[in-house]
């Protein structure tokens, strides 16, 4: 098949030739646009269909126009899970993206014993999740997990998972606790990018190692750190799987953040047309907050961080 | 601009787009060919996959001998036993034969058609009709209708107690409230937790509102909420038992810190037996788990009592509450509807129930009674029988009796209330409210 190829860049248009100097025909993306058309377009716009029914996932859905929506609306569960989902996806963002900048970029460097270090930072993502949830909740059980032992000593109520706000903090953190090194390896990436001659030319200026990270290092990471926030949030927004083991939405419901409730409503309650919509909703803010995020960054436009050099 | 995407390389494109429709077919036939085992004669049958299905595979196994037609046992784990048995019944992998509670949990499948009623096929057999006591097989039932055959063990929730800690305190296992506050107190003090309590799973919490709405508004309240008037919960015995529950909260019996504590994980367990909790409302499975983590404190310092009377409440104290037993349904959708009944027949026979004795299960055959003698810890099988033989009402456990759509903002709103996050006045509205 392989001379194939190049017969259709001589054959196509001139035109759409000049265009799309050295880049391969379209067509090479249809394996994947078929592959993401099959599960993921159709079943959204199944979710989107399903959101506008009654459906208890036996009998055949019912149309039931915008009723899901109008209780959507109204519904004060979800409106305390979608302000648990913010507050959560906030709380992650703050702790990860500090701890995670700054250690990409001392992964970057050369120093001894740098990559076995790194590679120790890195186990937590090689984990599963639920196997962490499970160990997690082990280590913080309020009677024989550790927390019973070291938690007054550090100041930590070994009870913190029965707590509204230690729960959800716990949920952050567990989730910090595996993602961080993903993003990492991110700025790891990102900053190894960056010219070395950047940093030459600004230690013969004088400039010392805390002025070359927030004057180069940070600008030059522009596009990194909004592709790591984006990645994080949506994360953060779709994160269920913590959730669902360690707390299962308690105490009460003050951990029952938008995945769960989804989740308790089409799967425990089979209530599918409402958890169809609250999904659907879902959808639609991740996508917004990632669109925003984008276009203020500048990201969408690809502009280099390397004008002018 | 001419050059639409499909316009250039024309070859390349139909190359990718037939290689991409191979796949993408082969992906289809893949999903498609799933159920191709039943046309060999195969029934399929969910179990509820814990430590008993030994049993059940047993029963399968012997059965599986002479009949033409074979029995396949699919034993889902537990957690996910409830969501996964209402995918298949929704998709055309459906079992033929399933494991349920009776109740609100066949109700969704009897009102959408999908279960064989069994209501003559009983009658007119008398090893299916004279096998089982009578009381258990109306509880698996809906309507006057019978949709299934007992399979396991009976399983009351009791009050289980740390009989070394009750001796040393100068305590006996309460039969009343005063005992049971004298008994608060007296822990409390101890610094011993009086009752071990796994809220963080939630449905144990919900035995404590199940035995105090019984114990004080009779058995008739929660009858009228199971058969769907939600105004039910407006019963003045609702807020009580609601207030009552607040009431041992705040007072501690409960500990501090039980939100966080489970059951599934054997949190709560490992209170009682390490000596940290005194007491435990738990199904009588405790015994097994129990015996399974501590053996030793299993077969000499548990202890087990009804729960005890509450001053003021109409309820009979012989009443219990829990889970009558499991039983086995038939998918009206089967191919092999005779081997599925055939299968459920030796259900009743004495083998099986000798199986599940020796396993420490209490059968809910007629036959039982003699054959508890054989079993690991004959007091305590006999006690259970007796419990339950004698009992006016047993109540199915509340999650089991309600459909899911009621089920599960029921336990959310209990689960708030021994959080302190709703109040009994808040609960009993939101529970009529639940649509």
């Amino acid at each position: 098949m392989s001379h194939h190829t190049p017969v259709a860049k001589t054959r196509g248009d001139r035109k759409a030739a000049v265009g799309n100097v050295g880049r391969p025909p379209v067509s090479w993306a249809l394996p994947g646009i078929v592959f993401f058309a099959v599960f993921a377009i159709i079943p959204l716009g199944i979710a989107v269909y399903l959101s506008f029914c009654d459906w208890d996932g036996l009998n055949s859905p019912s149309l039931t126009g915008l009723d899901n929506w109008s209780r959507l609306f109204k519904d004060s569960e979800f409106g305390q899970a979608a302000w648990l989902s913010l507050l959560l996806t906030t709380i992650s963002w703050v702790f990860q993206t500090p701890v995670a900048l700054l250690l990409g970029v001392w992964a970057a460097g050369r120093q001894r014993s740098r990559a076995v270090l790194s590679a120790i930072f890195f186990i937590p993502l090689l984990l599963s999740t639920t196997a962490i949830a499970m160990l997690f909740h082990a280590l913080l059980d309020p009677n024989f997990g550790v927390i019973k032992e070291i938690g007054p000593w550090i100041g930590v109520d070994p009870n913190v998972m029965g707590s509204s706000t230690g729960a959800l903090l716990v949920v952050a953190f567990v989730g910090g606790w595996q993602f961080m090194p993903f993003h990492t390896l991110i700025y790891q990436g990102g900053a190894r990018q960056i010219p070395e001659v950047l940093y030459q030319a600004a230690s013969i200026d004088g400039a010392g190692m805390v002025r070359q990270f927030f004057h180069i290092t940070l600008p030059q990471l522009r596009h990194t750190m909004t592709t790591s926030s984006v990645l994080m949030i949506v994360g953060s927004l779709t994160y269920f799987d913590t959730v669902l083991i360690m707390t299962k939405g308690g105490p009460g419901t003050d951990t029952t953040i938008l995945p769960y409730l989804m989740y308790r409503t089409g799967f425990q309650t089979y209530d599918l047309g409402y958890a169809a919509a609250i999904a659907t909703a879902l959808v639609v803010v991740a996508t917004g907050i990632s669109l925003i995020m984008v276009r203020l960054s500048g990201f969408g436009s690809m502009r280099s961080t390397r004008e002018g050099m | 601009m001419r050059s639409g995407i499909f316009s250039q390389g024309t070859r390349t494109t139909r190359w990718a787009a037939t290689a991409a429709a191979l796949a993408m077919t082969g992906l289809l036939a893949g999903c498609g060919s799933g159920d191709s085992g039943s046309d060999g004669g195969t029934i399929t049958a969910y179990v509820y996959g814990d430590d008993s299905v030994k049993v059940q595979q047993a029963a399968v196994d012997s059965f599986n001998k002479t009949s033409k037609v074979k029995v396949k046992l699919v034993s889902v784990p537990g957690t996910d036993y409830v969501n996964k048995l209402r995918s298949a019944m929704g998709s055309p992998n459906a079992p033929d034969v399933f494991y349920n509670w009776g109740g609100g949990s066949i109700k969704p499948y009897v009102d959408a058609k999908q279960l064989v009623d069994l209501t003559s096929t009983v009658e007119n057999d008398a090893t299916l009709k004279d096998g089982f006591l009578p009381s258990i097989m109306t509880a698996g039932g809906l309507d006057g209708k019978i949709y299934g055959v007992p399979m396991r063990g009976m399983q009351p929730v009791m009050l289980f107690y740390n009989k070394t800690l009750f001796a040393k305190h100068g305590l006996e296992a309460p039969k009343t409230w005063e005992d049971l506050q004298k008994a608060i107190t007296t822990f409390k003090a101890e610094g011993i937790t009086p009752f071990a309590l796994g809220g963080s799973d939630k449905w144990p919490e919900l035995m404590w509102m199940e035995y105090l709405l019984d114990r004080i508004g009779g058995p008739e309240v929660f009858q009228k909420i199971q058969n769907g008037d939600t105004d039910g919960w407006g019963d003045p015995a609702v807020l009580k038992t609601a207030q009552t529950v607040k009431g041992l909260v705040d007072q501690g019996a409960f500990g501090k810190n039980f939100n966080s504590v489970d059951y599934g994980n054997g949190g709560a367990p490992t209170l009682l037996n390490k000596g940290k909790a005194a007491m435990h409302l738990m199904g009588s499975w405790e015994y097994s788990t129990q015996l399974g983590k501590a053996p030793e404190f299993a077969e000499k310092d548990l202890g087990w009592t009804t729960f005890p009377t509450v001053a003021g409440g109409v309820g009979d104290p012989a009443n219990i509450v829990g889970n009558p037993t499991n039983y086995w349904s038939v998918n009206a959708r089967t191919k092999y509807k005779d081997a599925a009944v055939e299968f459920l027949r030796t259900m009743a026979s004495k083998t099986y129930a000798q199986s599940l004795v020796d396993n420490g299960d209490v059968p809910t055959t007629s036959n039982a009674a003699s054959m508890l003698s054989g079993s690991p810890n004959p007091q305590f099988a006999t006690d259970q029988y007796q419990m339950v033989e004698k009992a006016p009402s047993f109540t199915l456990s509340w999650d089991q009796a309600l459909e899911a759509q009621y089920a599960t903002p029921l336990l959310t709103e209990i689960s708030k209330l021994f959080a302190g996050k709703t109040t009994p006045e808040k609960f009993v509205e939101a529970m009529k409210a639940a649509k």
